[in-house]
């Protein structure tokens, strides 16, 4: 029993994590139909940005503000000089050039930072069965998806910003700056994206250090449908749990397994995910 | 293309088309290289080749080791060379890929005609190569795992092993722990591969039911909080550690975050007391160096090679100048003086073979006799024994002070045999030749 | 990622073709049969790439091979994509599924001749592209890709868990035949092998070519541009994709078979997500409409890196800069291409050999 409370904290907070990362796919892809596979890496250089910072001033959280700064900046900078030039092909070209952006970026990452790890901390105290860190981590992630959800839902800006991802040329005729609106979508997302790296990487940041978070938001993206933001949540929690239990009590080598057995147990009942939009295309 | 390629074309074509009967997996005994040669040298370079994994999710923390050994190269080049020769150290990096690591040291033997492969790195990646490089005769030295494999003088013979075998390292672990925590609970956390199977069988010769938990962890799954848990569920007082420097690191924060306080045994692989601190800098109760030194004080760990923390130790003078001179951008750790030991064992047995150099004086030279150097331990390069180093000692970390000998360095074999002590004068580097000095 | 935006036409899956025939004998060439006409050229393909393999060095044989399987690989995701519309990010499962499979048939029964296990794994890898395919038939876009890309990461986590059979995270090494002993004094074993690995690859692209451009193909490519209108007329969407991932992931299992057999081992830490996502990358930098672009992108894969590399040592920079260049290149590389030319290296070429047509 204490086990199964232990996997379960443990599983909540990862899921946090994951969940976060999740979100931050979502919206880019209710923005612009592209999964954003350059994410962890744009995350990366965040906290890499943060590891400096912080390391310079001796000060946690303005590290911490740094990150999500530039995680803003950089998904600007990445749907303005990249993703727009190839906006109007297949959505195909664009996975690829996040994926070369990836590899870029987590290079660029080794060349500054060298491949060796680095110790990183958590935001607060790590220390406990369930600690102010994980707390945090639950707290910030929920804030943040809640402050997403207003501001589509609430305010003239996320309107905006919805029709000019659902109906651009609609939007643009009731003048909607569509692209401004799009790469407002990518920079939100990025700095969660941020937020959830700073979240993940502690103790230690390396340059693929996010690579198997990644592969996990992805997984909890999908199984919480990709059209919804509270789909990406509960399939955080979903994904962080199901693995905590599995790599718990059947052995930690068989977490990859456990994210795939969720992936075809969820799709094979709701092929658009837990939360997918009625209309969903069936074919 | 030479007048005979059209000819070999077409023969390939049919000897294709006339589908080859025999079993995929029959393979006839190949033929026995010729070793009296001396690829890659001339008269003043010899050219080496490596693999090790400088990128990828594996590269964490290995980097240093071929950095280690590229500085001593360069030093021993910066002395005269070995027997007038400049000593040309090449790196490849495999990713820790198999697939690039066949790639690499195809491109090292075929294309760069390296003289001989030293410290190839890791269990996965360099045992696909084992038999090739047997094949094409090229002598594979010092084999960067602790791997059971390398040990096998009849099946690969080119091939020798270099740090203490896990299963060794092990035996040694579970005595002194039999000895010294008779009445303590055990708790093993390891890696899941051989570095994992091969420390039980070490340890399963000395400790039983004192083992009460098991727990693994996959490399590349960082979450190891449920393991560390069930460790202290089970009231392991003492854990032995076979894993990794990160995986310590880890296992060290994951302990303090529940409040757990085992004593930790680690294994060489894992006791880098230096990468140590620096992964463990975030962690602790106040700031600074003290802090860290605080967090690890106490952890016992067994070494078969001379530690940074041995500050009066002539190698590690030695090695720290040279590291300050070659290898600034790096950090001077255990790690790094493991590559930088392999490359002095090389230029040793170089210096031995003489003048006169083909792969096999190479290998005369090598087996030719007891050799002492940096290791705290005997190193075994003969006929029927291709070891590599063949025992550790325990030692004790002590925040702010030199790392406490618990038990002297031993020996001892793979199998059920005794752990003793032995006689080995270790020479300081001025009495050792490896270089030509001048 | 949702289904890839229909194309022209000029963009369905073509075979290799050679260079334009006169007309007279083109148009005798076009009522042969469209198989033999595949043969043909594949012998052509096979007499150059043997050419090739006698005129260069071991490694250069080692990598000519590893294009071939990678073409092969590719070829097969772009049947998956190009023609029907599926995207997959996990190709590299089918290529661990190829590779286990040689691998333990080799050192479980080594008397089963090469060309037996080659055709076992096509049947292995055809039952997986079965399960695999059924699962996802009904995933469009991105949950399709989701669900691959996790099967990408999991499947390897088996050899660890069954270390047993699998040989864990170390793998499976084995040795097999070089060129029978008539040969093997003119022969090496890495040309014989190189030999019969393209061997493979050819027999398996001729049945790709010729399968894309039958009732098979159209019914793809019908279902990858409007689903809803094949199925009215009458095509068996669900069934139509199943048998594209099937074919699919044969291509991926053979792939993998042939590098498990130039390579003598199968190693989880070999089928990383990395290798999925490469296989896509260079089916796009290759260019999608044509199996030309695989063939690009095959060999892109193999010698990018190394060039990268070679150029990265040829500089002396700092060790943390040199060890990642490579990397930095090749994405750099993948980008360039990619928002220069959305065709792909074959576009480039089709359009510069245009040029120069129209230049005589």
């Amino acid at each position: 029993m204490d086990r199964f409370v232990d996997l379960t904290l443990n599983g909540a907070a990862n899921g946090a994590v994951y969940a976060a990362l999740a979100l931050s796919l979502v919206i880019i892809y209710q923005a612009t139909r592209v999964v954003n596979f350059a994410q962890p890496a744009l995350a990366l250089i965040a906290v890499y940005i943060a590891y400096s910072v912080s390391g310079l001033t001796g000060r946690y959280w303005l590290g911490f503000a740094a990150a999500l700064l530039a995680g803003l900046l950089m998904g600007a900078l990445t749907e303005r000089l990249l993703i727009r030039s190839v906006h109007d092909r297949s959505p195909l070209s664009a996975v690829i050039v996040t994926l070369g952006l990836l590899l870029v970026l987590q290079g660029a990452a080794g060349m500054i930072w060298t491949n060796e790890p680095h110790s990183f901390p958590y935001p607060m105290d790590f220390r406990g069965r369930f600690s102010a860190s994980d707390a945090f981590a639950l707290v910030s992630v929920g804030t943040a998806a809640a402050l997403v959800f207003a501001l589509y839902r609430f305010t003239p800006l996320g309107l905006r910003m919805r029709a000019a991802a659902h109906r651009p040329e609609a939007a643009r005729v009731a003048g909607v700056r569509v692209g401004l609106m799009l790469t407002t979508g990518w920079a939100l997302a990025s700095a969660i994206g941020a937020l959830a790296a700073m979240l993940a990487v502690p103790p230690f940041v390396s340059p693929n250090v996010l690579d198997a978070v990644f592969v996990y938001g992805i997984t909890a993206a999908v199984v919480g449908g990709l059209d919804n933001p509270f789909g990406a949540l509960a399939g955080g929690v979903l994904v962080g749990l199901g693995l905590s239990y599995v790599s718990g009590y059947a052995g930690p080598e068989l977490a990859p397994l456990a994210c795939l057995a969720i992936l075809v147990a969820v799709l094979s009942a709701r092929p658009a995910g837990l939360f997918a939009a009625p209309s969903a295309r069936k074919v | 293309m030479s007048p005979r390629t059209p000819v070999l074309a077409i023969g390939l074509t049919l000897a294709l088309l006339a589908t080859a009967c025999g079993g995929a997996g029959e393979v006839e005994e190949g033929r026995t290289a010729d070793l009296d040669v001396a690829t890659g040298v001339t008269d003043d370079t010899v050219r080496i080749g490596t693999h090790q994994p400088l990128t990828g999710p594996a590269a964490p923390g290995y980097a240093q080791i071929s950095a280690g050994a590229k500085a001593v190269f360069e030093y021993v080049n910066e002395n005269g060379g070995v027997n007038g020769r400049r000593i040309e150290y090449l790196v490849e990096d495999d990713g820790y890929d198999p697939v690039r690591t066949i790639d690499v040291t195809r491109e090292l033997v075929a294309s760069d005609e390296i003289f001989a492969m030293l410290g190839g790195l890791g269990t996965p990646t360099h045992s696909k190569v084992v038999d090739y490089l047997n094949k094409e005769g090229v002598p594979d030295l010092f084999v960067s795992s602790g791997a059971l494999m390398w040990n096998a003088p009849e099946k690969s013979p080119l091939t020798y092993g270099y740090q203490v075998d896990y299963t060794k390292e092990a035996k040694i672990q579970g005595e002194f722990i039999a000895d010294e925590f008779p009445d303590e609970k055990i708790g093993f956390f390891y890696q899941n591969d051989d570095v994992g199977e091969d420390s039980r069988a070490g340890l399963e010769r000395y400790l039983g039911d004192e083992i009460v938990e098991e727990q693994r962890y996959e490399s590349g799954v960082t979450e190891i909080g449920p393991q560390i848990a069930a460790l202290k569920k089970a009231g392991a007082d003492v854990v032995v550690c076979a894993c990794i420097p990160t995986y310590v690191a880890l296992a060290i924060v994951e302990s303090e975050r529940i409040g757990y306080r085992p004593q930790f045994v680690v294994s060489s692989i894992g006791a880098d007391t230096e990468t140590l601190k620096g992964l463990l800098t975030e962690f602790t109760d106040g700031a600074g160096e003290d802090a860290v030194e605080e967090l690890l004080d106490g952890l016992i760990a067994t070494a078969y090679l001379p530690q940074v923390g041995m500050a009066e130790d002539p190698w590690i003078g030695l090695y720290r100048k040279i590291h300050e001179d070659h290898n600034k951008d790096g950090a001077f750790t255990n790690t790094t003086v493991y590559g930088m030991v392999q490359a002095t064992l090389f230029a040793q047995v170089l210096k031995e073979a003489g003048r006169d150099l083909t792969r096999q004086s190479l290998l005369d030279a090598l087996e030719s006799r007891e050799w002492a150097g940096p290791g705290l331990v005997p190193f075994a390069a003969s006929k029927d024994d291709h070891g590599g180093f063949a025992g550790a000692m325990v030692t004790r970390f002590h925040a702010g002070g030199e790392p406490e000998t618990l038990r002297e360095p031993k020996v001892t074999d793979r199998e059920g045999g005794a752990i003793s002590g032995f006689e080995l004068e270790r020479p300081d580097p001025g009495e050792t030749e490896f270089f030509d000095g001048g | 990622m949702a289904s890839p935006a229909p194309r022209p036409a000029a963009d369905e899956v073509r075979p290799p073709a050679g260079p334009p025939a006169p007309v007279g004998t083109r148009a005798r060439w076009s009522t042969v049969p469209l198989v033999v006409r595949h043969l043909v050229l594949a012998a052509g393909a096979l007499a150059a790439v043997l050419l090739l393999i006698a005129a260069t060095d071991t490694v250069n044989t080692m990598r000519i091979a590893a294009v071939g399987y990678s073409v092969l690989a590719i070829a097969g995701l772009q049947v998956l994509i190009g023609a029907s519309g599926q995207v997959s990010l996990g190709h590299g499962a089918f290529m661990f599924i190829g590779a286990y499979t040689v691998a333990l048939l080799v050192i479980r029964l080594p008397m089963l001749p090469l060309w037996v296990n080659l055709l076992i794994t096509v049947a292995v890898s055809a039952a997986a592209g079965v399960v695999v395919g059924g699962a996802t038939a009904r995933l469009h876009g991105p949950y399709l890709a989701g669900a691959t890309l996790a099967l990408a990461v999991g499947l390897p986590s088996l050899a660890v868990r069954f270390p047993e059979l699998l040989g864990g995270g170390n793998g499976l090494a084995f040795t097999t035949r070089g060129a029978p002993p008539a040969l093997a004094a003119t022969v090496s074993t890495a040309q014989w092998q190189a030999a019969a690995v393209w061997f493979t690859v050819l027999l398996a692209l001729t049945v790709l070519a010729t399968v894309s451009r039958g009732r098979l193909g159209r019914r793809m490519r019908a279902v990858r541009d409007d689903p809803l209108a094949a199925a009215a007329a009458g095509i068996p969407v669900g069934r139509t994709k199943v048998a594209a991932f099937v074919l699919s992931a044969c291509c991926g299992g053979l792939a993998g078979a042939c590098q498990g057999y130039l390579l003598g081992t199968a190693t989880p830490s070999s089928f990383t997500l990395a290798l999925s996502l490469s296989l896509l990358a260079a089916l796009v930098f290759g260019g999608m409409g044509s199996l030309w672009g695989a063939l690009w992108g095959g060999a892109a894969l193999v010698y990018l890196e190394v060039w990268a590399e070679d150029a990265a040592h040829a500089l002396s920079l700092g060790t943390s800069v040199t060890n990642n260049l490579p990397i930095v290149l090749f994405g750099l590389i993948l980008i360039v291409v990619v928002l220069l030319r959305p065709d792909g290296v074959h576009g480039a070429v089709r359009d510069a050999a245009g040029a120069v047509r129209r230049a005589r």
